[in-house]
């Protein structure tokens, strides 16, 4: 691997060391500080430290290729992931190429095979997904006996443990098998590529019809090893592969080991790379063959397990059930030694459950034993037996199969006892009744195994009840909203009751995950954002019980839909609590996805809302655009005429039109100016940068300083202005406001005929400081009342009025920015009322003087 | 015309500014001399020895108001400010470094020579010095402390008093909150201007005919007040 690195170095690829093991040997050494070495990480518990590639630094330090030894390698407690593969994809998403080393006996669908040949375990594996990925194979091989004769010499580094299994391994039958399959597995890589190239290059591809595998799992440890099985026969011929396990109402009572069982082999399946799935039924054969045959699978996958009992020659029946009926479908049946499969622990189901219901299963018993003892006399003991039957048939029905059972052994034994004669000997005189004994049993078994496949039906009924009450509660929550925040808080609200844990979670605010909203009791942990960030980034889970960042004291979850990752929760279940049960995983899940589904909604929605803002935004530039070059180009063309006019022309006129023209330029100017203040208001506004310089002023003052700032406008003007001096002060900037009043009067002079007066008023009403100002024109239009504040809108009657349909927009986002409101009425009679409203400031107590 | 011409000195680094200025002013008979930058401009101070300064705040080296620190060191020189609206600060900052008065942009030419004309008034003659003040129907005798409006005598607080005599005593001239309040209530009152909006009420309540259009105390929104200066 070094060598080639540095040959890759030589050809100018940026290549350094991620983690090499130099097994202290000088000339290997000497190779690895050629290139360059990021420093390891020392990563574990203080007693324990060991180095560890240290992934971020790699990732900070981009290179081109990175070395990495043994791919198989576990690292130290309290790394980001528990292995080093996954260091490796996560530095492969990061785009960056990887050189790594791997012994063949660590490959996870050859696990099984090693064992069976060398005998040892091997635990460190590596998912097969990871050699499927790999760009090339590049294939170490050395003959047994050379390798066993390096390894007596020292040549051949062994880790400790391995060290002291030398001799049992390195056997040359071990190694020769061994190597045999590094050479089919490289020789299997060979040939996908020569495949591929060919099919690239179309230079041969005969297509045959897809292969598709169905692996058939069930709570027996044997399923691993037809996953496995599976994973090989699919990679041989090619196939796309399925496992599927069969949930029906007999495996509603597994217990807790076996349903871990078989999310363990699920998972495992997934691993390597099929697609798993649960499939509901009444019959697991029934129930897989018509799986196979909706999605075309030619080969059938099922195990079944040698010498083991009698139960599993009622299991066989599965097997040669689907074998009956399987027709065009080939099935293979691999089976196991007795000893590889180990008895599954069967409940007799709640037979210790309810020790309430066997008391009651005695007593019953016992009362109909009285009865029986009563009645003896005149009823034969045969008819008896039918109110132990009843007894059989009310435990069975109200108590469940264990109390049925029990029922009914007692039912035998006490007609035996007590009503057969000869009484109160187990004895029986008369042969008849041992088929009565037969036929009570008989009958109480079946009964029993009827009641109790109801009950679990019932109950798995009920399970799945509320799971579906649970999800139906969630989306309602969900669906009745688009707003983020009440999601959000129904998402953990939902979660932590369901789960009784704590819940959070973080979402994307500005580059930074960061929590948005938690359950009332949650403890953050100094890691969370870490974890967090690398769940949000990788859309896989992390932190506890998971194999990432497993030392977070709580769970991550992704919250994803297919097109992406929208947020993170975290959830920390009780410490006192078990761990989750698949069921409630599978839970989780589904309402995870829900959540993910409702945040995308929103974001959705908020998208289109943008657009539609976005939209809007380029109609109002493009009116900007036309506004503000109409607008600005008009005065400028009177301006212009009219001093060409006085430069060229003065000799011809005379004074008063010498007058005339400049008093238009003059005045033109001032439109001017106004126009620009107005275009830079209108940018500060919407850019959010207006500063209000905010002091208390009184509104006479400010009605003032607005008429001060018109007085050329106004000249010849009646304005009438009502505004008492006792009015409480408002805390405004006067400035900005004054801007305001000014483009209302302006409004007001414009839209008016220039002799009727415009009228200025403000009064106190509540806690506001109302101002109006009113005009006697024509009024404006009901259908354009509300419109009249929007930015470029002027109403259409008046075509001789010039303006930039700016100004009444820009009072309204002044006034607003001051916390108050602005409106327009017709008022009776003719004309328009515009009215500020600003909310009035506490007066500082005034100072007290005395007259002199 | 044998009083010798007043010399104004224009800073601004607008050449259609400096322009117009010079043509307006020397047709006034001012004699005009221009700098385009704060370091010209402090040196055109020694060498060409202006009686008032027109100052444009953005300059391309040194702003204005660095400009109006550096020369209230050592001069008593009269300056104008020139700045836009949206400045109110800057403008404020260089009023209280002690500039005399402020124009925004654009103004008119009229308004240029009073504010000229109030600068070098205050500069030349010590504002105590007129004793009794008139303008329209408002007299305030300075001093026997008597304000008269329409011949009828006004009863002013003593502070109102006392904020009226700063005001006409800078008549024309622009005078900052700060100043005011220095000035009347005392160092270590500058920020209490709700004693100054009070008063200014009071007095304008006392004084002007349409209190919501004063005639006599004029607001500089966002700077200060200015009593209106007779012309």
């Amino acid at each position: 691997m070094l060598d080639a690195a540095r040959l890759r170095r030589d050809d100018g690829i940026d290549v350094v060391i991620g983690q090499v093991n130099t097994h202290d040997r000088a000339e290997i050494e000497a190779l690895a500080d050629s290139l360059e070495r990021v420093p390891p990480r020392q990563a574990g518990t203080p007693d324990d430290t060991a180095s560890e590639m240290d992934l971020d630094a790699v990732l900070a330090r981009r290179p081109q290729l990175v070395l990495v030894d043994n791919l198989e390698h576990t690292n130290a407690p309290g790394s980001r992931h528990t292995r080093r593969y996954q260091d490796i994809e996560e530095l492969l998403s990061a785009g960056i190429d990887v050189y790594t080393t791997l012994n063949i006996q660590h490959l996870e669908s050859l696990n099984d095979v090693v064992a069976q040949i060398t005998g040892l375990t091997v635990r460190e594996t590596v998912p097969d997904r990871i050699m499927d990925d790999v760009d090339s194979i590049e294939l170490i091989d050395l003959p047994p006996d050379e390798l066993i004769r390096r390894v007596r010499e020292g040549k051949v580094a062994l880790p400790e443990p391995t060290a002291r299994t030398v001799h049992d391994f390195f056997r040359p039958g071990n190694l020769t098998a061994l190597r045999e399959m590094a050479l089919r597995r490289a020789a299997a890589q060979v040939d996908d590529e020569m495949r591929a190239y060919k099919k690239a290059h179309s230079i041969f591809y005969s297509w045959a019809a897809t292969e598709r595998l169905l692996v058939c799992i069930s709570a027996n440890p044997l399923s691993e090893r037809l996953v496995r099985a599976g994973r090989r026969l699919a990679e041989q011929t090619d196939a796309a592969w399925f496992v599927v396990y069969v949930e029906t109402p007999q495996t509603a009572h597994l217990s807790g080991a076996e349903r871990d069982r078989i999310a363990r082999t699920l998972r495992l399946g997934e691993e390597l790379g099929a697609r798993t799935v649960i499939v509901p039924g009444q019959n697991v054969a029934d129930a897989i063959l018509h799986y196979a045959r909706a999605h075309n699978v030619t080969k059938i996958i099922v195990g079944k397990s040698l010498g083991a009992g009698w139960r599993d020659a009622l299991r066989r029946s599965v097997v040669e059930r689907i074998i009956q009926h399987s027709d065009e479908i080939n099935v293979s049946v691999i089976s196991a030694p007795a000893e590889h499969a180990p008895r599954l622990r069967h409940l007799p189901p709640r037979l210790h459950a309810d020790t309430r219901y066997m008391l009651y299963s005695i007593g019953l018993v016992a009362l109909v034993t009285l009865v029986g003892q009563l009645v003896r006399a005149i009823i034969e003991p045969t008819n008896v037996v039918m109110v132990y039957l009843l007894a059989v048939v009310i435990a069975a029905t109200r108590w469940g199969r264990g109390p049925s059972l029990l029922t009914a052994g007692l039912s035998v034994l006490a007609f035996d006892f007590f009503i057969v004669p000869p009484r109160l000997t187990l004895a029986v005189t008369d042969a008849q009744y041992l088929l009565t004994f037969v036929g009570l049993f008989g009958t109480g078994l079946v009964i029993s195994t009827l009641a109790a496949r109801e009950r679990e039906q019932v109950e798995a009924a009920q399970r799945r009840e509320t799971y579906t009450a649970a999800l139906y509660a969630l989306s309602r929550d969900l669906a009745s909203t688009i707003d983020l925040n009440i999601i959000i808080g129904a998402a953990i609200r939902h979660i932590s009751d369901l789960f009784h844990c704590e819940a959070a979670v973080f979402l994307p605010a500005d580059e930074t995950l960061t929590m948005a909203a938690h359950s009332p009791d949650f403890e953050d942990e100094p890691q969370s954002a870490a974890v967090a960030d690398w769940v949000f980034r990788r859309g896989q889970r992390a932190g506890h019980g998971t194999e990432t960042l497993n030392t977070a004291q709580a769970r991550y979850l992704p919250l994803k839909t297919a097109q992406s990752t929208l947020g993170v929760v975290s959830i920390r279940l009780n410490e006192a609590d078990p761990p989750l049960n698949s069921d409630q995983e599978r839970l989780l899940q589904a309402l995870l996805s829900q959540v993910a589904l409702a945040i995308e909604a929103t974001q959705l929605a908020q998208n289109a809302r943008q657009a539609q803002l976005l939209r809007e935004t380029e109609k109002l530039q493009s009116a900007l655009l036309n506004s503000v070059s109409h607008n600005l180009r008009t005065p400028l063309v009177s301006i212009t005429g009219a001093l060409s006019s006085l430069r060229d022309d003065a000799g011809y006129l005379d004074e008063a039109a010498q007058r005339e023209l400049l008093d238009t330029a003059w005045e033109e100017a001032e439109r001017l100016n106004h126009l620009v203040g107005n275009l830079l208001n209108m940018t500060r506004l919407e850019a959010g940068a207006m500063r209000l310089g905010t002091t208390l002023c009184d509104a006479q003052d400010l009605v003032g300083v607005t008429l001060a700032q018109m007085t050329n406008r106004l000249r010849h003007r009646a304005v009438t202005v009502d505004v008492p001096g006792s009015l409480p002060p408002i805390s405004i900037d006067l400035v900005l406001v004054a801007q305001a009043l000014v483009n209302l009067v302006d409004n007001a002079v414009k839209y008016s005929p220039p002799d009727e007066p415009i009228e200025i008023c403000a009064y106190e009403a509540g806690p506001d400081v109302l101002i109006e100002v009113s005009d006697h024109g024509p009024g404006i239009p009901p259908a354009d009342l509300k419109h009249i504040f929007d930015k470029f809108y002027r109403v259409q009657r008046l075509s001789d009025v010039t303006g930039s349909g700016l100004g009444l927009s820009i009072s309204q986002g002044i006034v607003e920015l001051h916390g108050g409101r602005i409106w327009a009425a017709n008022r009776e009679g003719g004309g328009t009322t515009f009215t500020i409203a600003l909310p009035a400031a506490v007066a500082q107590p005034a100072p007290q003087e005395i007259q002199p | 015309m044998t009083e010798p011409a007043v010399r104004v000195l224009i800073v601004d680094d607008d050449q259609a500014i400096r322009r117009f200025l010079r043509t307006s002013l020397s047709a006034h008979n001012y004699a005009v001399f221009e700098a385009a930058t704060g370091q010209d401009a402090l040196e055109a101070v020694i060498a060409d020895k202006p009686d008032v300064l027109i100052l444009d705040l953005g300059l391309p080296d040194i702003d204005g108001l660095e400009v109006t620190r550096k020369l209230r060191e050592w001069s008593h020189l009269p300056i104008i400010i020139l700045s836009v609206r949206e400045h109110e600060d800057e403008k404020i900052a260089a009023l209280d470094a002690g500039a005399d008065d402020y124009l925004t942009k654009p103004f008119g030419v009229g308004e240029l020579l009073a504010r000229l004309r109030v600068a070098l008034r205050h500069a030349s003659t010590p504002a105590e010095e007129e004793a009794v003040f008139m303008q329209g129907d408002l007299v305030v005798d300075l001093a026997r402390r008597i304000v008269k409006v329409a011949g009828r005598e006004v009863q002013l607080t003593p502070t109102e008093y006392s904020l009226l005599r700063v005001l006409v005593t800078h008549a024309g001239k622009v005078l900052t909150h700060h100043q005011l309040l220095r000035e009347v209530w005392g160092p270590g009152y500058e920020d209490e201007s709700h004693l100054l909006r009070v008063n200014v009420s009071n007095l304008r309540g006392k004084l002007e005919a349409e209190p919501a259009r004063p005639q006599h105390i004029l607001t500089e929104p966002g700077v200060g007040y200015r009593f209106r200066a007779s012309s």
